[in-house]
């Protein structure tokens, strides 16, 4: 309980003295989720509401896959990311390994699932609402996918906070690509996990509440922007 | 708008739904004029012939051929559905979807869903959320947003169920003005004062097929077939 508390002491000092580490890493650990929720769902988004509309022949196959990829483990992703980008690996030659850029291809690859499988559900009910009417103004698939991500702006964006929570929270895959390394990929979750390993576990909780208060601030601005209560029952 | 007839041939149309056959199999040579409107009780397949001259209902059999080239026929129709469907958007912003489709300039679109949501009645509630207006609301919409583009073929399929006297008069008329100003409609119905009061011309279902078609004024008054004389008495007919 000592712990917990001081973890709380820590974590507001840390702000107060606006401590330059934590500043570092705090916009680096949002730098890498936030690029890998932009690129994860210019991705997902569509394939998931193009996934609700189309029908083909192995489509469950695909959903089900889908889903499946939901729950890949981080280590493995991040194994796998290592190899391809190792020097011996295919893109090995690209130097990207122990950097922010392969923290967030790993990271792409963990929330994209995440995000392109809570769309199809959502895209699938507001299919079959909007179905009969967007056949009947001979819309093509192109205006069909617009208008539903349009309209399904709030609940995808929902999706979008799920990937980005998980995003930010992850630790293993970019341990693994990223090296935890000072002033180039430490980042909070990486950071607190070192600091765990060195028994400081002050400031692991300083820095763990630190990641949930900034996990909730990013979460209600986006509820702010996009007004989602105000205009919730649309 | 050029107000000219239109026509449709359908060739052995048939409908089926889980091995159960719904509509047809049918053959129709059928010209579009003025006001058709679709009779039969419950299950004679009126909405599935809407859909399937729509083009959104697939035929299990057959083919269904309009008098102009078929992408030109789709361009040209527009279908209000039983339960209206509103896009999860603001009334302005419903009304101005079709338009936006077709790639119309700005500014007239805004003159456009002025001009209709004032035709329509609903003017002062045009930055409003379209799901949360009233069912005549909503229907009233609907039919807006179908005659936004002047189709020349307009498919209803039972507009008024479940309104008020008041919505009821107020979509008819709207109906009315759309026909002078040279839209064909083809509408279903279970109200037979409405179909007296609006056909020109109708067009009897039952189980699936078409039982008897002819000008309003005679069907109305001499109907040639025992099923349809029961139908207009108001007996239950199977």
């Amino acid at each position: 309980m000592n712990e917990i508390w001081a973890g709380i002491q820590e974590a507001f000092w840390l702000i107060i003295i606006l401590d330059s580490d934590l500043i570092e890493i705090t916009v680096r650990s949002l730098k890498v989720s936030f690029t890998a929720l932009v690129v994860a769902s210019a991705l997902a988004l569509p394939f998931g509401t193009w996934l609700a509309i189309r029908r083909f022949r192995y489509r469950r196959v695909t959903i089900a896959a889908l889903n499946a990829l939901m729950g890949l483990p981080p280590v493995v992703v991040g194994l796998i990311v290592y190899l391809l980008l190792s020097r011996s690996g295919p893109f090995g030659v690209l130097g990207l390994l122990f950097t922010p850029t392969a923290m967030i291809v790993a990271q792409v690859i963990i929330i994209t699932p995440l995000i392109a499988s809570i769309t199809h559900q959502a895209m699938r009910e507001l299919w079959s609402e909007y179905h009969d009417l967007l056949i009947s103004l001979n819309t093509s698939k192109r205006q069909r996918v617009a208008a539903l991500i349009w309209d399904g702006r709030r609940t995808l964006m929902t999706a979008a906070l799920a990937g980005f929570g998980r995003a930010i929270g992850e630790v293993g895959a970019i341990m693994i690509v990223g090296g935890n390394i000072d002033h180039a990929t430490r980042v909070l979750t990486t950071a607190i996990a070192l600091e765990t390993g060195k028994g400081d576990f002050a400031l692991a909780l300083g820095l763990g509440f630190v990641l949930i208060a900034l996990t909730l601030v990013v979460n209600l601005a986006i509820h702010a922007l996009s007004r989602t209560e105000r205009e919730g029952t649309w | 708008m050029v107000n000219y007839p239109i026509s449709f041939s359908l060739d052995s149309v048939s409908v089926k739904r889980r091995g159960k056959s719904v509509l047809g199999p049918l053959s129709l040579d059928f010209k579009v004029d003025g006001f058709t409107i679709v009779l039969g009780p419950n299950g004679a397949g009126k909405t599935t012939f809407l859909k399937v001259l729509h083009g959104v209902e697939r035929v299990s059999y057959g083919t269904v051929k309009w008098s102009i080239p078929d992408a030109k026929a789709r361009q040209s129709q527009a279908y209000v559905f039983q339960s209206p469907i509103m896009l999860r958007r603001s009334v302005r912003q419903n009304l101005a979807y079709p338009l936006q489709l077709v790639g119309m300039d700005r500014a007239e679109i805004t003159t456009r869903v002025v001009e209709w949501a004032q035709k329509i009645g609903l003017q002062d509630v045009l930055d409003f959320p379209a799901p949360r207006l009233s069912g005549g609301e909503q229907q009233k919409l609907a039919l807006g947003r179908a005659l936004i583009r002047t189709p020349q073929v307009l498919f209803l399929d039972e507009p008024c169920a479940n309104l008020d006297g008041r919505s009821t008069r107020e979509i008819e008329e709207l109906l009315k003005n759309a026909t002078q100003a040279g839209t064909h409609i083809i509408m279903t119905t279970h109200d037979l004062g409405q179909a007296r009061r609006l056909a020109g011309r109708v067009l009897f279902f039952l189980n699936g097929a078409l039982h008897e078609q002819g000008n309003a004024s005679e069907f109305f008054i001499a109907p040639s077939t025992s099923e349809a004389r029961a139908f207009l008495n108001g007996d239950i007919i199977e």
